[in-house]
């Protein structure tokens, strides 16, 4: 039986209650009839043989690039760029597709006699990854090739003679890129395109800029703008993105660009009702469920973290394209929308989500308020196409723990943020005139970003920037069953129950709200008509 | 006083409700008319059903029903895959034709039983079509899945036990033959053997829950050819008027057992062959014409009479 797509479905009296993410944890909760729940597709299916489609794609590349064997010549400079630790999300099981990816470019590489290989993480302003998590995306092959003779780097935004400016676009941005990338003779970039954000320009234009060049797309008034983030023609981060990479490529950097579509089989068979609807629950899908949900509520919550942390994805690849940039990442954007794309008519007075324990900045670490903010209001309201599912003026009702807790080694300044500067004010304008030149320039911070494992000193305000365009939209924010004192503290309202939160949000909206549930992950991408 | 499960409990054990907004899905479950039964004419269930039958059910239907058989010699030319179409007042039925039918029949023999009833649980399903070859039949509607699964059977050389009425007799008289035998006969182009069993309903009749001996006749007829006869227009017989002959045929068969041969045969030319499915007349009235051997009366209780009063 082919998948089934996704669909709104209109709760009535006989609809089971739904499931909520709720961090590391879920909430069973019965939405009033009337709601609505918007389900994701079911998982497409996989590609039959992943090698021969990665050996297809390189060798039949799209736009105007040459075959990949045809690019590459004895004495040249070939650097390769992948997606780092904050993609796919759960780290998918072994083999990763980057490494499937990158060993297929490695393949032909040797066989042209390509000696001048290195390889590089795409951090961008992100924490470096681990040796174990590098060994996990490339595998034992090619970790065993490259990192011993330091040929295996990870992108240093702050390393002066590492980086290159190549210049101003016409709307006076600068782009300033890794110097080895750009000075290559070919770039390789291994995207993994999750979600409709990534990929595109904004692979090398982030994926391996500086602060310098960032904080032209990553500021307020661009995330305002950008509606939505999953709709790049109408996402001003992306028009800047893509402005830095037509410059780029005007600047002689050569980008060979290849990107990977996954399905939606996001999570491990103990978690198979995650996958299905409530109504088609098997008995062990709620022995499971509720054996899981009971079990966890009675968990530390450390070693919840620790078991959530440790699930892998049995991602199937549902596409692979390579070639130029553009061409490339249109084929994917249709790819992804075939998977993750549900039609939803109309939008809503309150939109409820439940937040789960993992956004692309906390793999292995702490889901901290700031990142449960920019999950919620950054990238789950963001999941639409054309309008936000919620009305202007609406409420958005997210489910999540939100512990006031801190990872110090990977979010230092994210500590400094919240104890300071939203203790001040958190209105996003005054943030990014008072206080993110100070934090964005912090030597401390930047010697932790260097030499440790530490998200930029900048990035917590990028996390807080990327919930513009749902504050600037939403009426109010309400988080059920959060840390009292951290969800006030962002000037969110913290609510004991789902239904306390509904009659909460009816203070704002009216009475006799309509209500719209996001049923996910798995991802979905709502297009509202 | 109730015991209410903890809530934990319920919402395990008992199954999600639908929502209400949503179309169910049409479930094909292994099971009536939709039940596989396949696996039982694999090598491994011919074996077992070959022991059973000659060793539980042959047995078992000589000792509570010691069958006397009439007009086998009908079956010798046969060769191909035949129709057996047979009279219907009891369980016993099927049993009865699958233990009289000569071996060379038996031993490839699928048997059209109701999938409301014999099909409606796994375990019985699995049980009736291993023991005695069964294979479902949807008999308050036309089913094509039915249709096509014994035609194929057929085709494949299979012979089929069919009891045309569609169930058991209520009262002991025949009911009208339905086009399922014939329409299979005309598409496959096979015979069809009418056959009719006496005395069964007296031995476990519909309704009973008990068994009581007794002596049962079994008369295969002429095989019927379709298209062999002609409607009252000229044209080819269709299968409706096919269902009718035979239908005749077993009243023949039905009047030999109750006379003898040569009357019957004189009865059948002249038309004067009794009604199988007895008068047009109220129930009590047809209780009352209904033959010896089709009754089944009350046996005298001795503790009862031996009251006082």
């Amino acid at each position: 039986m082919s998948p089934r797509p996704g669909f709104v479905l209109e709760v009535d009296r006989s609809t089971p209650p739904t499931v909520f993410w709720h961090g590391e944890g879920f909430r069973f909760e019965r939405l009033p009839e009337g709601s609505r729940v918007v389900y994701p597709p079911e998982p497409l299916d996989g590609l039959v043989d992943p090698e021969a489609s990665i050996r297809h794609a390189l060798e039949h590349p799209l736009g105007d690039s040459a075959p990949l064997s045809a690019l590459l010549k004895p004495g040249m400079r070939l650097t390769i760029a992948f997606d780092d630790v904050s993609l796919p999300l759960p780290p998918m099981r072994r083999p990763d597709i980057r490494q499937r990816v990158i060993e297929a470019v490695l393949d032909k590489a040797a066989a042209a006699g390509v000696d001048d290989v290195v390889l590089i993480a795409a951090l961008a302003i992100h924490r470096r990854m681990t040796d174990d998590e590098l060994r996990h995306a490339l595998g034992d092959r090619v970790f065993d090739a490259f990192a011993p003779h330091g040929l295996l780097q990870q992108h240093d935004a702050e390393d002066p003679g590492a980086l290159v400016h190549l210049g101003l676009t016409d709307k006076g941005e600068d782009v300033e890129i890794n110097r080895r990338a750009a000075e290559s003779d070919l770039l390789v970039y291994v995207n993994i395109n999750l979600s409709a954000m990534d990929g595109g320009h904004k692979s090398v234009a982030t994926g391996l800029a500086s602060y310098r060049s960032l904080r032209h797309h990553h500021n307020v008034k661009v995330l305002q703008h950008s509606r939505s983030l999953m709709d790049r023609h109408h996402s001003e981060m992306h028009s800047s993105n893509w402005r830095m990479g037509r410059l780029i490529k005007a600047a002689g950097v050569k980008i060979f660009q290849i990107e990977t579509t996954l399905n939606l089989d996001m999570f491990p068979s103990q978690f198979n009702f995650l996958q299905k609807r409530e109504w088609e629950w098997s008995l062990a899908d709620r022995a499971g469920f509720h054996a899981t949900r009971l079990s966890l509520d009675r968990t530390p919550p450390r070693l919840a973290r620790q078991i959530f942390q440790s699930m892998l994805s049995p991602y199937a690849v549902t596409s692979v394209q390579a070639g130029e940039v553009e061409a490339v990442h249109d084929v994917t954007l249709e790819n992804l929308h075939r998977q993750q794309l549900v039609y939803v008519e109309g939008q809503t007075d309150i939109l409820t989500m439940g937040l789960p324990y993992l956004c692309p900045y906390n793999v292995n670490s702490i889901m901290n308020p700031i990142l449960v903010a920019c999950l919620g209001l950054g990238y789950f309201f963001n999941l639409y196409r054309g309008r936000p599912l919620v009305r202007e003026g609406g409420v958005c009702i997210m489910s999540h723990p939100t512990p006031w807790a801190f990872n110090p080694v990977h979010h230092p300044s994210y500590i400094d943020f919240f104890e300071q500067v939203l203790a001040e004010t958190t209105d996003l304008v005054e943030i990014e005139k008072r206080y993110e030149e100070s934090f964005a320039t912090d030597p401390w911070y930047i010697h932790l970003y260097r030499t440790s494992y530490a998200y930029h000193g900048v990035h917590p305000f990028y996390m807080w920037y990327w919930c513009a365009h749902a504050l600037q939209h939403l009426g109010a924010v309400i988080i059920v069953g959060g840390d009292r004192a951290a969800v006030r503290r962002m000037g969110f309202k913290p609510a004991s129950t789902l239904a306390d939160a509904l009659e909460m949000a009816e203070d704002v909206v009216g009475r006799n709200p309509t209500i719209t549930h996001l049923h996910a992950p798995p991802l979905l991408v709502a297009d509202v008509s | 006083m109730s015991v209410r499960l903890p809530r934990i409990v319920e919402d395990v054990v008992s199954r999600p409700t639908w929502p209400g907004t949503l179309p169910r899905p049409i479930e094909r479950r292994n099971i009536g008319v939709d039940y596989d039964t396949a696996w039982t004419r694999a090598p491994w269930a011919r074996a077992v059903r070959r022991v059973l039958v000659d060793n539980v059910t042959r047995p078992f239907v000589a000792a509570v029903a010691a069958p006397k058989v009439f007009g086998r010699e009908h079956l010798d030319a046969l060769d191909g895959p035949v129709i057996f179409a047979a009279n219907h007042s009891s369980h016993l039925d099927t049993s009865i034709v699958v233990a009289c039918l000569p071996e060379r029949f038996r031993r490839r023999t699928v048997v059209a039983a109701a999938a409301d009833y014999f099909f409606d649980r796994p375990w019985k399903a699995a049980l009736w079509s291993l023991a005695l070859g069964t294979i479902p039949m949807e008999r308050t509607k036309v089913n094509r899945r039915s249709a096509d699964l014994a035609a194929q059977l057929l085709t494949d050389r299979w012979n089929l036990v069919i009891f045309p009425e569609g169930g058991r007799s209520p009262d002991g008289w025949g009911q009208e033959f339905r086009g399922g035998a014939a329409y299979l006969a005309k598409r496959c182009d096979v015979p069809v053997v009418p056959v009719h069993l006496r005395g069964v309903r007296p031995v476990f009749p519909k309704g009973s829950s008990s068994l009581r001996r007794g002596k049962v006749e079994i008369r295969f007829g002429d095989p019927l050819w379709p298209g062999e006869a002609t409607g009252h227009d000229g044209r080819e017989e269709d299968a409706r008027r096919f269902a009718a002959r035979i239908e005749e045929s077993v009243a023949l068969l039905a009047d030999e057992a109750e006379s003898d041969w040569w009357s019957a045969r004189r009865r059948a030319a002249a038309g004067e062959t009794p009604a199988f499915r007895g008068p047009d007349a109220s129930p009590w009235r047809r209780a009352w014409v209904l033959p010896a051997s089709a009754r089944r009366t009350r046996r005298s209780r001795s503790r009862t009479s031996a009251k006082p009063w």
